[in-house]
């Protein structure tokens, strides 16, 4: 904890930051990379021919959104009780990058469902509540901009984030208990073929690696944003 | 079997990777601009100040 909270101060963010940038942001490039090359050269699927190829862009994007939204409710969760304003900062620059990915899952979900399914749409429990968690992220961060006082906004976005939670399992567990058109889990289960599995796997690091270089990027910003605020201000 | 026809699902499989790569371009264009732009601000301030 000691650590973390060490990391957390703004001016050692900057520091380690921009030095894991580079690095990260080669990762990213060479992860999708890769990932594409594996994805392509896939064989058909038995049961679904080449659609399975939507899945190296589907998953990783669905997969994201709900990390992006957990680090928003761990920040969130930190910001409230600790009342740590990098928190805040870290929890705000997530949720952009969150609504997209949620958005590209909900967008190739519906191309794979089409051919798949017969259907664009079904509201099913796990299409809804992947729905609902667009309105969550797009809710959030109308409240940052809604409220004008930097603090009480975040406490009302810390608050709003914590209770949005609740969907993450809702959206993972909405398989098993609802019917639904969706497949269940079949990774961590082992179902999916390795063929699948690893071009897969890779598309999933290069989006976690894009969503850890934006995200760092954008808490820069939004440090010297602050920075430049209280210049203005008349700040030291 | 033709790597653009995509066994048939062509008019599926390009528009979700076209959809990803916009999105995904769109957000790292937005973010380093944004970066660039109070980067810029920032050191126009202190110049200013000093």
């Amino acid at each position: 904890m000691q650590l973390l909270f060490r990391y957390a101060n703004p001016h050692a963010f900057m520091r380690l930051s921009g030095a894991l940038l580079p690095f990260t942001a080669a990762a990213t490039i060479l992860l999708i990379a890769i990932g594409l090359y594996l994805g392509f050269t896939v064989p058909p699927d038995y049961q679904q021919g080449m659609t399975v190829t939507m899945m190296f862009v589907h998953v990783p994007a669905a997969t994201m959104a709900e990390l992006a939204y957990g680090v928003i409710a761990v920040a969130s969760f930190f910001s409230l009780v600790w009342r740590h304003p990098l928190s805040d900062v870290a929890a705000r620059a997530a949720a952009p990058y969150g609504a997209l990915f949620t958005a590209l899952g909900l967008i190739t979900g519906s191309l794979w469902g089409r051919p798949m399914w017969g259907t664009w749409w079904q509201w099913d429990g796990r299409l809804t509540s992947f729905l609902l968690l667009l309105f969550v992220y797009l809710g959030y961060m109308a409240l940052w901009n809604a409220i004008e006082d930097e603090t009480r906004a975040a406490r009302a976005a810390a608050i709003l984030g914590l209770v949005g939670a609740v969907n993450i399992p809702i959206i993972k567990f909405s398989v098993d208990w609802w019917t639904t058109l969706h497949q269940g889990e079949s990774i961590i289960s082992g179902k999916l073929a390795p063929v699948f599995l690893w071009p897969l796997l890779v598309m999933m690091a290069g989006y976690a690696f894009l969503f850890v270089t934006l995200w760092m990027i954008a808490i820069r910003t939004e440090i010297l944003s602050r920075k430049a605020r209280t210049l203005m201000l008349g700040g030291p | 079997m033709n790597f653009w026809d995509m066994g048939g699902y062509a008019a599926y499989v390009w528009p979700a990777y076209g959809v990803s790569a916009l999105g995904l371009g769109l957000a790292v264009l937005w973010t380093l601009k944004a970066y660039g732009a109070a980067k810029a601000r920032l050191k126009a301030l202190e110049e200013r100040k000093t």
